[in-house]
């Protein structure tokens, strides 16, 4: 009773693998071993924390940006950027099969001859060996005493043999065996989910490409340039791969990801979406994203198939599944106006184009492209309101583009279609990024009353027009200091620094001045330029305000200025010379399909059921063995009751005491103090 | 014989416990009817898979309260509540459908029952309070020695609990009340989780409790709960995850009714072997095993930590295989190597290293009761990391 209750040391209950290794077949009994079992369960725990610490399947250049060109490549020598398909990866899951199998091939034989066998040739010595055991003398005949353990045994629910020996009988029991069909199940199970994994695994492609019949692309290349030797052809038994299909478009290919390119999988027939849905909720988020798809097999070019998809609802089409992975713009027509922020100020012209398109234009002798990347009709986002307080707002449509001058230099746009409240005032947003990934910055133009942008644009230009300027510096400086109204130079300085800021924002006007005035003054000088810049900014918008016949500065023309004011400064970072405004779109959407086929889900669904089955059946069947000897004594009979179990629980030796102890009431009918009976 | 004896009812004893009285057949009789009823209302408007559920979760709960009678007094408490709350809404609304955010909390702020007791804003609130006070009612029984102050320590729990659950029942209704759109079973995000999970560790710890006769590790068991309850609070009162949103497309589904719940069997029970393992470590600083301790002897803390890996292995087991087939639909893929789902494995691939230590090694007390404790940090990481740290396909639920 005691063994139990050391910590930590090790208890003497039998231990399959030892106990029943052949030295004749040291290899087996290593990969039979538990401790190489419990070494290799660790071990794939481990080396899976590596891919969900560092981000599976990245485009590589992310990979090489994070990691420097060193730990790049020593990090892909490793596999590192798809552990799960790294060589040493699976030569461990490999290893834990073989492991497991070996146990099972090593303790099946005897747990199923456990099993069946009663243990009906175990010596009397060996019953007083077990440290269950108890014994009585009783005044009763080795027939009554052989049924009151009968009974007794019955009524605990063992299963009963017995033999004579001479001058009485033994009686085995055993219990809850079949437990050991769990470990069995249990291990097996583990043996057959790992072949099913196999059996969806990319080793038909691995294959292909060993032999070179396979060439990885890593150029984005559309589908008509991707070259055969690129093609997987229907015939792969296993896959798992993605498409884009624009509404009222069919594709009869998917992309399967490959490290740090694709392979294009043929299907044996096109999917054809005739419609994608998205639903929304009321406060903007996503409901539910649905497909109507229309199967176009040539082998039954009679019928086609149709069903509409949606998340958590895929189509199954003779073996392959069909999933609703994810959605994009299907190349959607947008209508622009494209503002030149450099050349003619002010200046807008119609432009017409789709996502994924082009659009090459010159300006000011530049040659630039503009490419169309993307259209979102929602974009869900927080934003401060009139109270400061942020919450989720929908600030509608906007288009996502690169601009890219003719070094090929880059960068990323996001802009809005109509103006966004923010605290409380009309702006049209314009994002920018200088390469993926980073944070986008915002550039803010405020919108004017009608809700355009023809103001702001309207006061740009005129900041860059020479006459005006210089007729609004005069007549600032005929206001503020006649004197210096009179000197060209000074009228030049500040004409000329008007332009550095409408060029260059305030930095531009800052810089200068660290040229010009020596270090101790530019503080002051600074401030004091400012100053007059303003005061000209604000002369020239409120002759613009006249000239639109609108007289006497308000409260929200203020604003519109000072806001006006810092988009314009704000300008000199944006590094585009045109400013894309979309002023109307026709969407067309893509639905991103995920298609696969898994020949081996049946046989992990069949192990995970045989799992199930096995785990609950090891941990809550309790084999146990009881054994009753009856032989005769002078005084009558003498009884003799051991028990075993498997598991050595506090509950099962709860339950061996028990049933001594109602042996015990039973054979001295309840009497503690019966003379008759004594307890050996 | 051993010296468990105080410690854990024998088989006979709790056959005799068990002998079936009228009670029990009532029991049957009233969960198998409440089962047949809400079909025969609802079936039209559930699919084969939810009629499936439904009819599971009666059985389930039909053979547990069999087994296990406290669970009887546990869910008329819940169903008393829960009819509380309904009707206080039914007197508000009507047979409307839904109402609208407003018209839900203006009900709430001026209704008495809503406003003090069964919202699941405030149900829960009770959950919390009373879960803390029985962690220290715990430690002041077991310093204290008193068995009646245990009781009361018990009698929190069982009410904490069965706040939490009517907390839960309330806010299933209200998603709906908010917007028919919304409504989903509270298990979808981690405020809600958390509160499943404190109670389901709650049940587990309670069912031992009876089973080993002790109350002397409920504060230990109690702690990591009021931890889990710290974090309910500050989850609401920081970020307001308490606000009820809609369902994202991926979780809209009827696997997410059995596999979360399996989960957090699991984890509630791995929990609860860690907090014993805690309790075994110090016992083991304070000397082991003595005369008149007040902690249940090594051998049967051992034992509980034991039962109750097992225990949540099966279910994390189930869990597991349960959330790979739900991938399979969702994500068109039964395995994905996405972060939560690799650390599944983890945790799982760890209590099977531990089992077999203790089952086929023969290995007992300390070093399993250290690996009980660490494996809560790893099913912690599994539980909450995954969501803070990591990206990935699961990204519900985040801080
Ligand atoms: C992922 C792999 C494995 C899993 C999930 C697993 C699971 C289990 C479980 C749940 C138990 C029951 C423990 C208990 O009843 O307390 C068990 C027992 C056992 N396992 Fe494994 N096992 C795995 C691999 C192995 C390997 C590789 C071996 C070979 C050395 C092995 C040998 C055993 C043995 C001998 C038992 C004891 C059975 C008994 O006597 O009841 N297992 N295993």
């Amino acid at each position: 009773m005691t063994r139990r209750s050391n910590p930590g040391r090790p208890s003497e209950i039998p231990q399959m693998h030892t106990s029943h290794a052949r030295p004749s077949r040291p290899l087996m009994a290593f990969l039979g071993s538990m401790n190489l079992a419990i070494t290799l369960l660790v071990a794939v725990a481990l080396a899976s924390v590596i891919g969900t610490v560092l981000q599976q399947n990245q485009a590589y250049g992310d990979y090489l940006m994070k990691f420097g060109p060193y730990w790049f490549d020593v990090f892909r020598m490793l596999g590192l950027y798809d552990v799960y398909s790294a060589p040493w990866f699976l030569a461990i899951l490999g290893f834990l099969v073989v492991s497991t199998s070996a146990c099972v091939i090593r303790n099946t034989p005897n747990m199923l001859r456990e099993m069946h066998d009663y243990r009906l040739q175990t010596q009397e010595k060996s019953l007083r060996g077990m440290h269950e055991h108890a014994e009585w003398k009783v005044p009763m005949s080795v027939e009554a005493a052989a049924i009151e353990g009968r009974r007794l045994l019955r009524e605990e629910g063992f299963e009963l043999r017995e033999k004579r020996v001479d001058e009485g009988y033994l009686i085995a029991g055993s219990k809850g065996a079949v437990q050991r069909l769990g470990y069995i199940f249990t291990h097996v199970a583990i043996v057959i989910i790992l072949i099913g994994g196999v059996l969806d695994s990319r080793i038909w492609l691995a294959l292909k490409e060993a032999s070179g019949q396979l060439r990885v692309e890593t150029r984005a290349a559309p589908l008509s340039q991707v070259p055969s030797e690129s093609h997987v052809a229907v015939d792969n038994p296993s896959f798992r791969g993605n498409v884009n299909v624009p509404e009222g478009e069919r594709s009869s290919v998917l992309f399967l990801n490959v490290r740090d390119g694709y392979v294009v999988q043929n299907l044996p027939f096109a999917i054809e979406v005739k419609d994608f849905r998205i639903e929304h909720y009321d406060n903007g988020m996503p409901k539910s994203y649905e497909s109507d798809l229309v199967i176009h097999d040539p082998d039954r070019a009679d019928h086609p198939v149709a069903q509409t998809i949606a998340v958590n609802k895929p189509m199954i089409y003779n073996g392959y599944a069909i999933y609703q992975a994810s959605f994009g713009d299907g190349g959607s027509r947008l209508h622009m106006r494209a503002w030149q922020l450099r050349g003619q100020y002010g200046v807008a012209q119609e432009v017409t184009g789709a996502v994924f398109q082009d659009l090459p234009f010159t300006l000011g002798g530049e040659r630039y492209t503009v490419e169309l990347n993307d259209f979102r009709l929602f974009n869900i986002n927080p934003a401060p309101g009139e109270d400061g307080k942020v919450e989720q707002k929908n600030f509608g449509p906007s288009m996502v583009f690169r601009v890219r001058d003719a070094a090929g230099q880059a960068r990323e746009y996001e802009n809005y279609m109509s103006p966004v409240v923010m605290e409380g005032r009309p702006v049209f947003i314009s994002g920018v990024r200088e390469k993926i990934g980073a944070p986008m910055s915002y550039l803010y133009i405020p919108a004017d009353r009608d809700g355009s942008l023809d103001t702001f644009m309207a006061y740009y230009a005129r900041l860059h027009d020479a006459e005006r300027v210089r007729s609004a510096v005069e007549a600032m400086l005929r206001e503020v200091n006649p004197e210096a109204a009179k000197l060209p130079a000074a009228i030049e300085a500040i004409q000329a620094m008007v332009g550095r800021f409408a060029d260059g924002g305030y930095d531009a006007v800052g810089s200068d001045l660290e040229q010009r005035v020596p270090q101790e003054q530019i503080q002051q000088a600074f401030e004091t330029s400012v100053r007059v810049l303003q005061s000209v900014l604000g002369r020239m918008f409120v002759e613009l305000l006249e000239e639109r016949g609108v007289t006497g500065l308000g409260e929200s023309d203020e604003r519109f200025l000072a806001d006006t004011v810092a988009a314009i400064n704000a300008l000199a970072l944006y590094g585009s010379p045109i400013y894309l405004h979309m002023t109307s779109f026709e969407q067309i959407q893509a639905s991103g399909l995920q298609i696969t086929k898994s020949p081996g889900k049946a046989v992990v669904y069949f192990g995970s059921v045989l799992l199930t089955l096995g785990v609950f059946m090891l941990f809550y069947l309790n084999p146990r063995r009881a054994w009753v000897l009856v032989r005769k004594d002078e005084v009558g009979a003498r009884l003799l009751l051991a028990t075993t179990s498997h598991r050595k629980t506090i509950d099962m030796q709860q339950a061996a005491s028990q049933l001594q102890q109602t042996l015990g009431e039973r054979l001295t009918g309840g009497r503690r103090s019966a003379a008759a009976a004594a307890r050996v | 014989m051993s010296a468990h004896s105080e410690a854990l009812r024998s088989p006979h004893e709790s056959r005799r416990a068990s002998r079936r009285q009228p009670l029990d057949i009532v029991w049957l009789a009233t969960v198998l009817l409440a089962g047949f009823g809400a079909l025969a209302l609802f079936s039209e408007r559930m699919d084969v898979y939810e009629i499936a559920i439904l009819a599971g979760s009666a059985l389930s709960l039909a053979a547990l309260g069999w087994y296990w009678s406290g669970v009887r007094g546990l869910t008329l408490a819940v169903a008393v509540l829960s009819a509380l709350a309904l009707w206080r809404y039914g007197v508000h609304f009507g047979d409307q459908l839904s109402v609208g955010r407003d018209a839900l909390a203006a009900a709430q702020g001026k209704d008495f029952f809503l406003k003090f007791l069964v919202s699941s804003q405030s149900a829960i609130m009770w959950m919390s309070a009373l879960y803390v006070g029985a962690t220290f009612t715990y430690f002041l029984a077991l310093f204290a020695r008193s068995e009646y102050i245990g009781r009361i320590a018990s009698a929190l729990v069982w009410s904490a609990t069965a706040l939490g659950f009517t907390g839960l029942m309330a806010r299933w209704r209200e998603s709906y009340l908010i917007n028919v759109d919304y409504g989903h079973i509270p298990v979808s995000n981690l405020y809600e989780v958390f509160i499943l999970f404190s109670v389901i560790t709650a049940l587990i710890y309670l069912f031992y409790e009876g089973r080993y006769r002790t109350r002397n590790l409920g504060g230990f068991v109690m702690l990591v709960i009021s931890a889990a309850v710290a974090f309910l609070l500050w989850y609401t009162f920081d970020r307001g995850a308490n606000q009820i949103q809609p369902l994202v497309p991926a979780l809209n589904s009827y696997w997410m009714k059995i596999h979360v719940p399996a989960n957090f069997i699991g984890y509630g029970a791995f929990a609860l072997a860690a907090m014993v393992g805690i309790a075994y470590l110090i016992k083991h600083k304070l000397g082991g095993d003595g005369e008149n301790d007040r902690l249940p002897k090594l051998a049967v803390l051992d034992d509980l930590m034991y039962k109750s890996i097992a225990l949540g292995f099966g279910f994390f087991t189930v869990a597991t295989i349960l959330g790979a087939m739900w991938a399979a639909e969702a994500w068109g893929g039964y395995w994905s190597w996405d972060p939560k789902e690799t650390w599944a494995l983890i945790v799982w691939l760890n209590y099977a290293a531990w089992l077999h230590l203790r089952l086929t090694k023969g290995w007992r007390g300390t070093p399993m009761a250290w690996w009980a404790v660490i494996g809560l940090f790893v099913t912690t990481f599994a539980f909450l990391g995954v969501n803070m740290f990591l990206s990935g396909l699961h990204s519900y639920g985040t801080l």
